[in-house]
């Protein structure tokens, strides 16, 4: 049996365009436009999905991307949507967190043990024996949970874009609409977004059986397209309302971050559900949902309905149902009296039975409680709201469609930081107080009148405009004035019906029912933020849309409060569940090569990541492992030369008068004293006194230092170089040359001699002594050669810009070709140091470290006016040391389980440090390394255990550094 | 199903107590009064009655109970710390912990999972294996493993992290737990008021009254308190607090984000976290992927949420877990961590007579929850801090002393 009508004025769905689909093994067709769910409906398929907790069945809810237990999987996507989703041809669809299926779901016993399972149960058992929980947790961890992901879904990469406009307009209903058009109109840059596919929002579907509304949209419409500063977006949402009116709008596609000058937030409101037992049959659905069923889908909601309603507005549903060829056979009024709205008007002439003052007591559900059979009604008192059951009487019916009131999509008002107060005359909360730049318009500010919203829409427009300083004349659109119990009101103030059976459901995500708010408050949870959470009313991925109005005013029952007084929970993005990938976008990982970074790749090296930069570690050659690589390269160095690109050094220039002084009071060293040409050690430290880096400072000029510095917390060193000349304010400027400079070191015994094939300069030690600097050429290339120690005696370090390294590193190679010249990685240079003698920041210090503890103290100038971290240090002066860095050997030839860096110095249960550094140098043949030790056992000879990763302990010496002889080179 | 359920079914009255009385308003005076109704405070005023038989306590709630940073974290409980002083408490925390469901008759859903820290890069493993190494020490069970461990435990994770961050072994913890932290305010505050402390919620202090170096009452939004004693329980509002007594701390106040999935089957059982990537993930008993990063890189006192801050965690997780691409984020949320220095806590006495602090919390507050109200009472019962948390004390940053935590914070921050 089909429930599609004839065709409806404006309808979504292409008739033209037959589409087939399987739901779970069956077969289906549906049109082109279809959504799953208007799809199966059609079909007259009732049952589209079961519920979280008891599995119950579910159909259609709001068909507004709120009906949360019907999610489906193709078996490639999980948590599909189905009342918004595009049914496409060939989908194979089943619902998700069944067991069995969604006919014969076997979970559903679940539903006729709901007594068992009283609100916050798996608080109250379960975890007595503790043993027995593990068991327990298994059991309820495999019942909860939606859709199961698919491991082999694909990485997808969405874009973003960022885009500015005057004004954002967010929703495409009647208001937005004219909002949009308005402020067009008057010259700006207008974005409006609207979630669905195409605009219209209510005049799409909330006709009063008639086609008025269809004709009013298609005007403006036309007024709207002829408007070129208007960007349409339809099937996009904004996601959420981030500072600075920031507002990510999602689509299919991806992410747009929308920067407006002013938002105007026309996004109307959601159907409310009253709540009575066995709201939640399929069958019963919301009125709006009914509508859009019918004037979106040309689908009949059912055959013969009832309207259970608390506002004119269900009156129209029941017009529309008729209008679809549904038979009304009665419209519910919970409101004592006769209304005379022309819907109702309209309805009496047409034989329709009212019952006002009446309510659905019940819905009655067929034997396999898929469906709607009946409904049960009787007298309503909207005092005590409570159902008056002496004389209840009996309709059969196969639909329900509930029309009781409204709450307001205000999430991205509250998350902008509105004020919303509940104005009792339209029983919903409004805007009391927006921020600067954000405005209200239509049924989200509590205006439901059709002509009202227009007049809303322009006036949100010219207050717009006049925040912009644009001249606008000033509308006055008022909300209407009345008691909640006037039957001009869109909501009812309490529209629940309590039934001694219950299942009565507020919250369909969660199966929440009254009672489980009466027991929550009961237990305690009197307040909406504790309410929330030990029921977890709202938290479902429906965000509380049908369910948070409702469960506030339960508590302001319960507390006996007005519902301004209970306030409502926290806002926070996103509007609708916003996927992964879109919110990831395409990843983007910083990643910083050198110029020379194809040469490395070509040569075979093993890159590591150091900060954002990839360097060559090491590069293996004929099958050699790392540890062989490593020990190759190191013995170059130290028999003949070897050269490393040393371009990711950090590399940083303070130029001015008071560049001496700034280095002063930044490190703690002197540097007024140091000569043009020469070099000095430069030590950073925290306000703690921690070490923090290290580097060469090398004066090019009076007023020109150029420091390099590692290459980790080189980012790190220039931002609080920044900062510190914010607080400082000397005569300097700073530049962060990292980028521009490349850097080659040159090393070992034959270096002079190989590069002194390249250059002019006088490298004799004499004239080029270790610690100075000279501006000179190299290869024909420009550069600053700094006479450095670190890895060998002989060694330079070649400062070029980084597009020229290449050139010089492949001169150097030729040059050094016949010398036994070789490249070394990053990895070889930690070996070669360590023979050095040179600790590391950030390898043998930590977060904790000081320079007395690493023997640094002839780094220091302490009679200095000042430098970072120089109160400390005389406060640590006088204090014991707690632990030293030392210089160790193991045992000569040393055979056992090698000790790793980290491994703990211990003494009995007592740790006294740890080991840093260690590797075995074959230059001399032994395991050498740095640990912390106890400062009483730190002279040369002394011993010390490490324990290795096994436990084994093995005993280390403290050496004197450098480990190795002096190479003076030729 | 447990019998004890059966008594709901066989009721009609929904046979349950409430968790704790409704109090009108304070009293004129209290023995201590705790101001931050959390679950440090809560734990702090069980503890008081039930260690030390002191009940005529006060907990001061300015909002409800548990809606701080107990109510907004990912609630990962661990002790893999990198001080032993650090690993000693935490593992004390953790030992309560496994014991906490019986002893305050709460399911807290407390589930060991094991919790891998992976490390991508050569320096992120040596602080894995240092931090193995003083685990051991301690008597804390805590391993380096490689990548294959990694991918029995979990074989949806891309070892390679899509090419970007190839994972090259992890620091692997077995006692890494998640718990319900709700669930853990609300036993803690059912306790204590069974034991007779009272919780006043919507109960905001508003100044401290110090006469003489002492501790003698605060002024409130309902009235005024006598009192000789104040725990400060308040983490990121901490500065507000210390403020009234004119007490200098090192805290600053960075936000902290998180954010939660939509339900799915589960399929993550272990906790993960990745340094590089500031991304640690767990799945909780409803089936969410609850997901954090690292702090907010400025200090504000304010719990708004950025969205650069989703955008960064959902990229990294992709990385880490590339199908993830269609799964939906409900929802994102913030806290205020009140940061240290050394990324240790503040805990004990204070230059103050009767002022104690409990503080310093940052990010590692949830898991310290059990014991730092264990000894938060024992140090305002007895007026002196026992010596688990001497390291922590406050006078440490004058004394040079820190206790160095920061290569144990789950991310980089």
């Amino acid at each position: 049996m089909t429930l599609r009508t004839s065709k409806q004025v404006g309808e979504w769905i292409n008739r033209n365009k037959k589409i087939s689909f399987k739901f779970e093994g069956e077969q289906f067709t549906a049109f082109e436009g279809d959504t799953i769910s208007s799809a199966l409906w059609a079909a007259d398929q009732k049952v589209l999905g079961r519920s979280f907790k008891y599995h119950r069945p579910r159909g259609v809810l709001s068909l507004a991307n709120h009906d949360v237990n019907v999610l489906m999987t193709d078996g490639i996507d999980t948590n599909i949507r189905a009342d918004v989703v595009e049914v496409k041809d060939g989908m194979v669809l089943t619902a998700v967190n069944t067991t069995g299926g969604v006919k014969k779901d076997k979970s559903s016993y679940i539903d006729s043990i709901s007594p068992l399972l009283p609100v916050g149960f798996y608080y109250k058992a379960f975890h007595t024996p503790r043993r027995f929980f593990p068991f327990w947790e298994k059991v309820i961890r495999n019942a909860a949970g939606l859709g199961i992901v698919n491991f082999d879904y694909p990485r997808i990469l969405k874009r973003k874009q960022h885009s500015h406009c005057d004004v954002l307009v967010i929703g495409a209903g009647p208001t937005g609409l004219t909002a949009a058009y308005e402020a067009a109109q008057a010259g700006l840059e207008v974005t409006l977004v609207d979630e669905n596919r195409q605009v219209g929002g209510s005049l799409t579907y909330d006709r009063g059986g008639e086609t008025a509304a269809s004709k009013q949209l298609n005007d403006l419409l036309i007024k709207v397209a002829n408007q070129s500063n208007i960007k349409m977006l339809t099937g996009t949402y904004a996601a959420g309302y981030y500072p600075d009116h920031l507002i990510p709008v999602v689509s299919e596609g991806g992410i747009n971050k929308v920067r407006a000058k002013t938002v105007i937030v026309a996004s109307g409101a959601f159907e409310q559900p009253p709540v009575f037992r066995y709201n939640d049959l399929p069958g019963v659905m919301l009125g709006s949902a009914a509508q859009r069923l019918i004037y979106r889908y040309g689908v009949k909601p059912f055959n013969n309905g009832i309207v259970v309603t608390a506002n004119d507005y269900g009156y129209r549903v029941a017009l529309d149902l008729l209008e679809a060829g549904t038979k009304v056979v009665a419209v519910v009024d919970l409101r004592k009296g006769t209304n005379t709205c022309g819907a109702a008007i309209t309805l009496a002439k047409r034989g329709i039975k009212i019952y006002a003052g009446y309510c659905v007591y019940e819905a009655l559900a067929s034997s396999d409680k898929s469906s709607v059979r009946g409904a049960v009604l009787c007298e309503y008192d909207n005092i005590a709201n409570v159902a008056l059951t002496k004389n209840k009487l009996t309709l059969e019916c196969d639909g329900i469609a509930m029309s009781a009131g409204w709450a307001p999509a205000g999430a991205l008002l509250y998350q902008a930081g509105t004020g919303m107060q509940f104005d009792n005359s339209v029983q919903q909360f409004v805007p009391s107080r927006l921020p600067a730049g954000i405005f209200a318009a239509g049924k989200v500010n509590g205006i439901f009148d059709l002509e009202q919203r227009l007049q809303d829409g322009k006036r949100a427009a010219n207050e717009a405009l006049r925040y912009l300083g644009l001249e606008a004349p000033q509308i006055t659109v008022a909300r209407p004035v009345g008691q909640p119990s006037d039957l001009s009101c869109p909501s009812h103030p309490y529209p629940m019906v309590p039934h001694d059976k219950g299942k009565n459901f507020v919250d369909f995500d969660e199966d929440i029912q009254i009672k489980d708010f009466v027991n929550a408050a009961k237990e305690g949870f009197d307040n909406i933020e504790l309410m929330k959470r030990f029921t977890t009313v709202g938290m479902g991925p429906s965000q509380g849309k049908h369910s948070n109005m409702n469960a506030i005013r339960i508590l302001a029952r319960i507390r006996d409060l007005p519902v301004e007084k209970i306030g409502t929970t926290t806002s926070r993005p996103f509007f609708h569940p916003t996927p992964i990938g879109h919110l990831g976008g395409r990843g983007f990982h910083a990643h910083r090569l050198t110029s020379l970074h194809d040469w490395h790749q070509a040569n075979g090296a093993v890159f590591t990541d150091i900060g954002a930069w990839k360097r060559a570690a090491y590069y293996p050659t004929n099958g050699q492992t790392k540890e062989q690589a490593i020990q190759t390269e190191a013995m170059a160095v130290r028999t003949a030369a070897g050269i490393i690109d040393g371009s990711s050094f950090g590399k940083i220039e303070v130029h001015g008068p008071d560049a001496a002084e700034f280095l002063e009071r930044f490190f703690t060293g002197s540097y007024k004293t140091q000569k043009v040409g020469r070099c000095r050690y430069v030590m950073l430290l925290d306000d703690s006194g921690v070490i923090a880096d290290d580097g060469i400072a090398s004066r090019l000029a009076d007023d020109l230092f150029y420091l390099s510095i590692g290459t980790s917390n080189a980012a790190a060193v220039y931002r609080e170089m920044q900062r510190s000349q914010q607080m400082w304010q000397l005569d300097i400027g700073l530049v962060n040359v990292t980028g521009a400079f490349g850097a080659i070191n040159i090393a070992g015994p034959v270096a002079r001699t190989i590069l002194s094939a390249l250059t002019d300069l006088d490298l004799s030690y004499e004239s080029f002594p270790i610690s100075s600097v000279r501006e000179s050429h190299v290869a024909g290339v420009e550069a600053r050669l700094i006479r450095v120690a670190f890895v060998s005696d002989v060694g330079y370090e070649l400062h070029i810009p980084m597009a020229h390294v290449p050139h010089v590193w492949n001169a150097l190679l030729e040059a050094g070709k016949q010398h036994g010249l070789r490249p070394f990685g990053s990895d070889t240079q930690r070996l070669l140091r360590l023979e050095m003698g040179h600790p590391m920041p950030g390898v043998d210090t930590d977060g904790l470290t000081n320079p007395f503890e690493i023997g640094a103290d002839w780094a220091i100038e302490m009679n200095k006016p000042y430098f970072i971290g120089q109160r400390s240090l005389q406060i640590l002066a006088k204090r014991p040391l707690r632990k030293q860095l030392v210089p160790f050997v193991l045992a000569e030839n040393f055979k056992g389980e090698m000790p790793m860096d980290c491994n703990l110095v211990v003494d009995g249960r007592a740790i006294l440090g740890r080991v840093t550094s260690i590797a075995y140098s074959k230059f001399i043949n032994r395991c050498i390394g740095f640990a912390y030790v106890s400062p009483a056992k730190t002279a040369v000879g002394s011993t010390f255990e490490i324990r290795t990763d096994s436990g084994t302990l093995v005993k280390a010496t403290v050496a004197a550094a450098p480990f190795i002889q002096n190479q003076k080179g030729a | 199903m447990p019998l004890r359920l059966l008594k709901f079914a066989v009721s009609k009255d929904h046979p349950a107590p409430r968790f704790f009385k409704s109090h009108e308003a304070p009293k004129k005076s209290y023995d201590v009064v705790i101001i931050g109704g959390g679950g440090h405070g809560l734990a702090a005023a069980y503890y008081l009655a039930k260690d030390h038989g002191i009940t005529n306590v006060a907990v001061l709630e300015k909002g409800y109970i548990g809606g701080g940073n107990t109510g907004r974290n990912t609630t990962i409980v661990r002790s893999n710390y990198l001080t032993p002083e650090g690993v000693n408490f935490y593992d004390a925390s953790v030992k309560i912990y496994e014991g906490l469901s019986e002893e305050l008759d709460l399911n807290l859903f407390y589930s060991t999972r094991g919790h891998f820290t992976l490390a991508h890069t050569e320096s992120a493993m040596r602080t894995m294996r240092w931090r193995a190494e003083v685990n051991k020490h301690v008597g804390v069970e805590s391993r380096v493993v490689g990548p294959d461990e990694i991918a029995k435990a979990c074989p949806q994770l891309d070892l390679s992290c899509s090419g970007q961050a190839p994972i090259l072994g992890a620091l692997f913890h077995a006692p890494g737990s998640v718990a319900r932290h709700d669930g853990v305010a609300w036993g803690y505050a059912r306790g204590a008021d069974r034991l007779g402390a009272e919780i006043h919620q919507n109960t905001e202090v508003l100044a401290i009254d110090v006469k003489n170096g002492k501790v003698c009452g605060v002024k409130t939004n309902k009235g005024y308190i006598e009192t000789k004693q104040v725990l400060c329980a308040v983490a990121g509002f901490t500065p507000r607090i210390t403020e009234m007594v004119d007490l200098e701390t090192p805290i600053v106040i960075h936000p902290l984000q998180a954010c939660v999935t939509e339900p799915m089957k589960p399929w993550l059982d272990t906790i993960l976290v990745s340094g590089s990537l500031h991304v640690y993930v767990s799945q909780s008993s409803r089936g969410e992927l609850v997901m954090g990063s690292s702090l907010d890189p400025y200090e504000v006192h304010s719990t708004r949420s950025t969205l650069d801050f989703v955008e960064g965690l959902t990229s990294h997780m992709l990385d880490m877990f590339p199908f993830l691409s269609n799964v939906k984020v409900v929802r994102q949320w913030a806290g205020m961590a009140d940061m240290t220095p050394d990324f240790a806590p503040i805990m004990g006495k204070t230059p103050i007579e009767g002022f104690y602090i409990d503080a310093g919390w940052g990010t590692w507050g949830f898991k310290a929850t059990p014991i730092s109200g264990k000894t938060m009472a024992q140090t305002i019962a007895n007026d002196s801090a026992p010596d688990l948390i001497h390291s922590f004390r406050l006078s440490r940053f004058e004394d040079y002393e820190l206790t160095g935590e920061k290569g144990a914070a789950s991310v980089g921050h």
